[in-house]
């Protein structure tokens, strides 16, 4: 498979009230793989993935998204580059009114002309490829975590986008349901060339399902690793991200 | 993969024998399968056989998948061909097997009957649990006048500011202008029968009877019942609440009491503010009508009780508890989710004007009663 760049960061920087979260942070995700963000709390692993969608303008630096500066787009351009990306946010962020089945027709909705019935069974297929094909008809309040995960990711993948951004979706959840959710991950990643831009900091997830990451850390204000989470956790000289594989404590 | 891109899937239907040839060509993604959908399924419905000829596809998302598989299962029979082996075929695969699981089935619907029965319930239920709070709430009360030093003095001033002090402003204007309003509209019946004299005894027992408590009590209950219900709203929707039990604190002794010690001393003293406002406002009528200051003051002197004045005040404390109440009910009793803290909100401005307004018909009853 060609392993061409997706996505590229160059030199970004995020500053919030004069206070630095990172800076010169650049790296490439390629085409198809599952690349993760990792970091301990507060290293600004969020921060980051809302730089890349956009969400944040970055202090410095910039983001490519499929060829285009996702930050200096606007109008009918970035709404066609928003289509091509989704989203699953760590709390879900599922419309708390909608149903599942109408939290998944939203973006088909606002995104295409399909008929009504067309829109039913997409959304009916997306729910039944994250097993939540009997809970169609249930409300966001009604459901579990895990389950307001798997929604949040059917929701993301209404309108098979290219790439999908993961806001740490192991977090909260037990060992069999976030297996779960990274074996649907891999599997999407295998069968459709989805390439996942994941952030967490599960430690048994990032081994399952990356094939690359980068590591933040709070004190460096930037990446202090990069590569396969397996070879770094074996070979890292660096001591924050030896603790973190090994779960140390630091002296 | 541009929405020009996603047009560029193509349908070429042919008829064979007693069915259809379906060959699409191109990308059959989201755009194209909107596009062909009303023609595809015209075509399909019933035919035998239906061949789906996908050998000039080029590119297939789940809106397209979605689509052949819809022809499929309106076709009498179907034979697929030229399928293109890798993603394609995994995508149809993938979404066959996704929609293999049958819809959830919805409830039927309850027959009128029922329906007539199930609301009734629910509203039984309603009223059970408003008369429960209320119980919990005396209990709470009881229970803090043993031990007063539980009650939580500082929640019980910010809550005096909030619901007094900031509410001042506007209490102060309304009441202005409600006293001019009254002043005006019954000067023109009066003046027929020269009684404008009586203005100020007509705009005073008023309000210091009716006007002054209903109005305040109406001010309280958009400004304060709301934000009690949204904010003991948020904190169940946030889980404070069960924290507090699990912690071994009631909520209501907690939460709910400074609130409506709070909005009862409150009450009393917006609805005086009320008053005053709105007597100066019907002294600049009268004035402008050419009544003296004193002459205004003689009257309502000769004319206004002090019964009339504390029976407005009493009851203006009454209706402080009672949007208070509604208000922590709506608040406590919130559902999980977004839209909770909305309708909770909702709930408390809509329960305690009508409650405010029933208890002004017992009150008006009683006090007639009483020879009040």
């Amino acid at each position: 498979m060609a392993r061409d760049t997706v996505i590229r960061v160059r030199d970004l920087a995020a500053r919030f009230g004069g206070r630095t979260i990172f800076e010169h942070v650049s790296f490439d995700v390629r085409r198809g793989e599952v690349f993760v963000i990792l970091g301990g709390s507060g290293s600004g692993k969020s921060t980051l993935l809302k730089h890349m969608i956009g969400l944040y303008d970055p202090a410095e630096g910039h983001v490519e998204i499929l060829g285009q500066n996702i930050t200096a787009l606007t109008g009918a351009a970035r709404r066609a580059l928003l289509r091509r990306i989704g989203v699953m946010w760590q709390s879900g962020a599922l419309f708390g009114s909608m149903t599942l089945a109408e939290n998944v027709e939203v973006p088909l909705e606002e995104h295409t002309r399909l008929p009504p019935e067309a829109r039913a069974l997409v959304a009916r297929a997306k729910l039944g490829l994250v097993g939540l094909a009997d809970a169609a008809q249930r409300l966001p309040a009604e459901i579990s975590g895990g389950m307001v995960k798997r929604a949040g990711i059917a929701r993301a993948m209404a309108l098979d986008p290219p790439v999908l951004f993961l806001d740490e979706p192991s977090a909260g959840l037990d060992p069999i349901t976030s297996a779960g959710l990274d074996a649907l991950i891999l599997q999407l990643a295998r069968d459709l060339g989805t390439t996942f831009v994941v952030v967490t900091h599960e430690l048994q997830s990032i081994l399952a399902i990356s094939d690359r990451c980068i590591m933040l850390d709070k004190e460096a204000k930037g990446v202090i690793a990069e590569g396969d989470p397996r070879r770094l956790r074996e070979e890292s000289e660096n001591p924050v991200v030896r603790a973190f594989f090994r779960r140390e404590v630091m002296a | 993969m541009t929405s020009q891109d996603e047009s560029q899937g193509t349908l070429d239907a042919r008829q064979e024998g007693a069915g259809f040839r379906l060959a699409f060509q191109g990308r059959l993604e989201a755009g194209a399968a909107a596009r062909l959908w009303p023609q595809a399924t015209r075509r399909a419905a019933g035919a035998r056989p239906l061949i789906l000829d996908l050998s000039g596809l080029t590119a297939l998302d789940t809106a397209g998948a979605v689509l052949l598989l819809r022809l499929e299962g309106l076709a009498a029979e179907t034979r697929w061909e030229g399928l293109p082996p890798g993603p394609i075929k995994a995508m149809l695969d993938r979404t066959r097997q996704a929609l293999a699981a049958p819809a959830p089935a919805l409830p039927p619907p309850l027959p009128w009957l029922g329906l007539i029965g199930h609301a009734t319930v629910l509203r039984g239920q309603e009223l059970l649990s408003r008369i429960a709070f209320l119980g919990e709430a005396v209990v709470a009360g009881l229970g803090t006048l043993r031990r007063p030093w539980r009650l939580r003095r500082s929640e019980v001033l910010r809550h005096l500011d909030e619901a007094g002090l900031r509410a001042f402003g506007l209490t102060a204007l309304l009441g202005f202008l409600i006293g001019l309003i009254l002043a005006f509209q019954s000067s023109i019946p009066m003046r027929r029968f020269g009684a404008e004299i009586f203005i100020p005894n007509l705009v005073g027992i008023s309000l210091l009877r009716e006007l002054g408590p209903l109005m305040a009590a109406v001010i309280l209950a958009g400004r304060t019942g709301s934000a009690y219900a949204a904010e003991l709203g948020t904190m169940v929707v946030n889980e404070e609440v069960d924290a507090l039990r699990i912690m071994g604190i009631d909520p209501l002794a907690w939460l709910v009491l400074p609130r409506l010690l709070a909005a009862m001393l409150v009450m009393p003293v917006l609805a005086l503010l009320m008053n005053l406002a709105g007597l100066l406002g019907m002294g600049a009528v009268m004035v402008s009508l050419g009544l003296s200051p004193a002459g205004i003051i003689g009257q309502l002197q000769q004319w206004l009780t002090v019964n009339d004045l504390l029976g407005g005040l009493f009851k203006a404390a009454v209706f402080g508890l009672a949007i208070a109440l509604v208000g922590c009910r709506a608040g406590l009793t919130a559902g999980r989710g977004p839209r909770a803290v909305g309708d909770a909100a909702t709930a408390a401005v809509v329960g305690g004007i009508v409650s405010i307004v029933v208890l002004d018909g017992v009150f008006a009853v009683l006090f007639y009663r009483l020879g009040w």
